[in-house]
């Protein structure tokens, strides 16, 4: 049975008058249902196809892409707050419902997802060409995109917790694409379950809401915890918690981080879509989607939030900076700048955190699709076997430039405003130390992502292959994503335009949050400062008073370096203390098990059925039946043996037979009647 | 005379004719038989043609054709034998089975 | 009991007599001419139903001619002379049986539908049987006449010796 039907939220505290969405919302599930149907349509017409299927993918992706850009200028113009259900079962008095919702969040994200994909489809068609299982690759990218609209549709903690999975099957998918080599499907099962260890917190606090609540709806759970119910308020520290180690997991935040360096083994497109705009997303996301939550009666889970957001932001840029791999600075620049959004939000910056979610994508996918480019234009990761690029791809050369400047957080460039708006949001909620190490990172991160730029494009090339520029179908996405890179920031510029603001404010419940009505100066100041800083720093070490490979010893302080080297141990840490004790320990206690108890069990049933069988043939088939239905044919043949002696050819002995037979028949009528 | 008598006679004397047949192993021996049971209806037809009186003597008549057929036939006869005779070098009726299953 | 009845009655008896004797002897020429009698008697029972042309072709014909033929073909076929023990076969209980079922169930049958009297006043004559032969029964007449010549001819034709095939190069 389908239950369709819309709520109108009556609890709208902004003045701001907003609508239904009319058509395009009643019919935004096809863009969530879209994805998989053209999955689908490229599994079984892919190979057939000159492009392999990539038309397919490219086509439903550009539909995402316009209809959220529709839904977008309604949002702008009018404002679209509006749910859709659908109830598929339930569990006693929980009703289990899927749907949609559209407000200005997940519009927001509909665009950055329609858009950033847009961009890396149309790369990926010429980057991965070539490749092997080329349809099979955009098959799962588009399964992807699906699953990452489900996720930040959804109206239900239920459909989130689906699409979460899903987006976490399709990231082991697409990480191990090559999982002929080994170290490629370790990294995918590494993402695969470090994802999971944190999904146990995610699940255990979505089954304490629902059940508290009464109802997996995301609206009504958010609607009690604001209205003080008894039942939400009691679980509701302890949910936020659970709920933000989910977040942890998927948004690489520290201790959990470790799987997105290796998931660079995947190949650049998917690093760019996944790694850097919209799955590890996914945790801002969840965070914000229940920010009501987190800002009332979950108020003293922040403080976990801030922390791991600050430690994160921290410890992941410090990472960055001794790396040779240039997908994996890019990798951990985004551990980094994933810490910054949650940090904002931790702090109780909605928009400030969003506002980073959104340009970030843009210029993070930028960046990530020029390393791609570089990469493929030099055949290696390394970038001790780069440099002196820029005028070999001078295209790929000031694209990046473009990607790097805004990263640091320079005016006008997108990086500046997100990033000064969460500076000024920590300094006004009064968080002193975090926002000083918040300056500090900004300025680690314009170190290492200058020393990238220096070591790949500056001086002389020290490869061995030979490097030009990329094809066309990857450096308009380029273009167009450095384009994005530079005016995403001014949907949000305080004091003069703050379109940003009541765009994602645009939801059924109110968004209590700080709004500055200008620059904070300090903040801005102190920003600016340190990524000028940090600029310069690595100029003078890589370039004026070294050169890109001799630059490194200058800064390679003992043991610091060494511990950043091996990524804090924490790999060690975890192989040694939870994997290989599993594995060698557990695994083979079990393993013994299974084959001692569990596969001699079976063996037994298999072979008592053997056994059986055996007799019911012998006895039952062929004694039995066999038997029978033979004697059916011996009996006939013997009587037709015995029958056929009656034919001897003596003409006495017919006539005998003859003869009886006439006398019988005359008894019978003659003498009878 | 009482006709049952004769009637009875005849019976019997068919009867015996059958006992022949299946008792005798010559040949030659069979036809007999066939003989004295052709007789037996001829004692029949003239019996009743004198019981019934009839003007067209047709048991006569027929019984005189009974006895040109019987002689027809035992020519017949005896000429299959002779032949079987020559090829078989014997008359006995039990050695011709060639239509055995 | 007048003598006619003690006739007939002796007369039927000795047909009986003798065509027991036909089957039941061991001797195939005692056989053969134990029917001449079996004829003989038959002729004159004929003769007591007033049956008189139809007697003595009995006698000209069966007599005359059939049993010189069957004589010539015991002696052809070099059936065993004299008492011979082998001339019946061997299963000889089911043939009676049967013949005195067969003999029960006639008698049976004549019994519960015949009875009368056969009196005869006098015999037919020659000219009688010619009229009626020649002229109500002509047609049967002449088919029996080609019986008798598709006997006669098959009887030729199957008893002569072979004839020497026409060698091939001769053709």
């Amino acid at each position: 049975m389908v239950n369709i039907h819309t709520i109108l939220p009556v609890f709208l505290a902004d003045e701001k008058s907003f609508g239904d969405g009319g058509v395009l919302a009643e019919y935004a599930w096809l863009i969530v249902v879209l994805p998989f149907i053209a999955a689908l349509a490229i599994t079984f017409l892919g190979k057939k196809m000159p492009y392999g299927g990539a038309e397919i993918a490219v086509a439903s992706i550009l539909f995402i892409f316009i209809y959220s850009f529709a839904l977008l200028i309604l949002n702008i113009s009018k404002g679209v707050v509006n749910e859709f259900y659908v109830q598929i079962g339930s569990i006693g008095a929980l009703d289990l419902e899927f749907g949609w919702v559209v407000d200005g969040l997940s519009i927001m994200m509909f665009f950055v997802i329609g858009a950033v994909s847009l961009m890396v489809f149309i790369y990926a068609v010429e980057y991965m060409k070539g490749e092997i299982r080329y349809t099979f690759f955009f098959t799962s990218l588009t399964l992807f995109a699906g699953s990452m609209l489900v996720l930040v549709s959804s109206p239900t903690l239920l459909q989130l917790l689906v699409g979460w999975e899903l987006v976490g099957v399709c990231s082991y998918l697409l990480i191990g694409h090559y999982w002929e080599e080994k170290k490629n499907s370790s990294a995918a099962i590494k993402a695969f379950i470090t994802n999971k260890v944190a999904d146990v917190g995610l699940m255990i606090g979505i089954i304490m809401l629902a059940l508290s609540a009464g109802t997996f709806r995301i609206s009504d759970i958010l609607y009690k915890a604001t209205h003080g119910h008894e039942s939400i308020s009691k679980i509701a520290v302890v949910a936020g918690i659970l709920l933000f180690i989910g977040a942890m997991g998927k948004s690489a935040q520290f201790p959990l981080h470790v799987w997105l360096p290796d998931a660079m083994a995947g190949p650049t497109p998917v690093s760019a879509l996944m790694h850097a705009a919209t799955m590890v997303t996914a945790g801002v996301y969840l965070l914000a989607r229940m920010f009501p939550f987190y800002e009332g009666v979950a108020a003293p889970a922040k403080e976990l939030v801030l922390l791991v957001g600050v430690l994160t932001l921290f410890f992941g840029g410090c990472l960055a900076i001794v790396q040779d791999d240039l997908k994996k600075v890019l990798a951990y620049s985004t551990v980094s700048q994933l810490g910054y959004m949650i940090t904002a939000l931790g702090a109780g910056a909605y928009t400030a955190g969003l506002m980073h979610l959104w340009t970030h994508a843009f210029f993070k996918a930028l960046l990530f699709l020029g390393a791609g480019s570089v990469i493929h234009a030099v055949g290696t990761n390394n970038m001790s076997e780069m440099g002196g690029l820029k005028d070999v791809m001078p295209k790929t050369f000031k694209t990046f430039i473009i990607g790097t400047v805004a990263l640091s957080g320079l005016p006008p460039l997108a990086g500046f405003f997100s990033k000064d708006e969460i500076l000024a949001s920590l300094s006004h909620e009064g968080y002193a130390g975090y926002f000083i190490v918040a300056v500090i990172g900004a300025f680690i991160t314009a170190f290492y992502m200058t020393r990238a730029v220096v070591k790949t494009f500056f001086g002389e090339y020290r490869g061995e292959g030979h490097p030009h520029e990329s094809e066309q179908l990857m450096t308009i996405p380029l273009v167009v994503l450095s384009v994005m890179a530079v005016v995403a920031g001014w949907v949000n510029i305080p004091g003069i335009y703050t379109g940003f603001t009541s765009w994602v404010g645009t939801r059924g419940i109110a968004i209590k949050e700080y709004h500055p009505d200008s620059f904070d100066l300090t903040a801005m100041s102190l920003g600016l400062l340190s990524a000028v800083t940090g600029i310069l720093a690595a100029y003078f070490i890589y370039i004026k008073f070294g050169n890109a490979e001799t630059g490194d010893e200058k800064i390679r302080l003992q043991p610091v370096w060494k511990i950043l080297e091996n990524k804090y141990y924490l790999d060690d840490l975890y192989i040694k203390g939870i994997v290989d004790p599993l594995k060698t320990q557990v695994a083979r206690k079990v393993d013994k098990f299974n084959s001692k108890v569990l596969d001699r069990f079976i063996n037994t049933v298999g072979l008592a059925t053997a056994f059986l069988g055996k007799i019911v043939y012998s006895n039952f088939d062929q004694g039995g039946i066999d038997k029978l239905v033979n004697s059916v044919s011996v009996g006939t043949d013997n009587a037709g043996g015995k029958v056929k002696l009656i034919q001897s050819g003596r003409v006495q002995q017919y006539l005998t037979l003859f003869l009886s037979g006439v006398l019988l028949i005359s008894i019978i009528i003659f003498v009878l009647y | 005379m009482n006709i049952i008598p004769i009637l009875i006679t005849a019976a019997a004397l068919f009867s015996i004719g059958i006992y022949g047949i299946l008792v005798r192993r010559n040949s030659v021996m069979v036809l007999l038989s066939i003989e004295l049971m052709l007789n037996a209806v001829n004692i029949n037809f003239v019996l009743f043609n004198a019981f019934l009186r009839d003007v067209l003597l047709q048991g006569q008549i027929f019984s005189i054709f009974i006895i040109t057929v019987a002689a027809a036939e035992v020519g017949i006869g005896l000429a299959i034998v002779l032949m079987i005779f020559r090829n078989r070098q014997t008359a006995n009726l039990n050695d011709f089975d060639l239509l055995k299953w | 009991m007048s003598w006619y009845e003690i006739v007939s009655y002796l007369i039927l008896f000795l047909i009986l007599g003798t065509g027991l004797r036909v089957v039941l002897t061991s001797n195939v020429v005692h056989a053969a001419i134990s029917l001449v009698l079996t004829l003989a008697f038959t002729a004159a029972l004929f003769l007591m139903l007033s049956a008189d042309f139809v007697a003595w072709v009995i006698v000209l014909v069966y007599i005359g001619a059939v049993i010189v033929l069957f004589l010539f073909g015991i002696m052809i076929t070099r059936a065993p002379l004299g008492r011979n023990a082998e001339l019946d076969n061997v299963n000889k209980t089911t043939p009676a049986l049967l013949s005195l079922g067969i003999f029960l169930s006639m008698s049976y049958v004549l019994l519960t539908s015949f009875s009368g009297e056969v009196n005869v006043i006098q015999s037919s004559s020659i000219e009688e049987i010619g009229l009626i032969l020649l002229g109500r029964f002509v047609l049967p007449f002449e088919i029996v006449s080609f019986v008798l010549l598709a006997a006669l001819i098959g009887g030729i034709a199957l008893a002569r010796k072979d004839v020497a095939l026409i060698s091939e190069d001769q053709i």
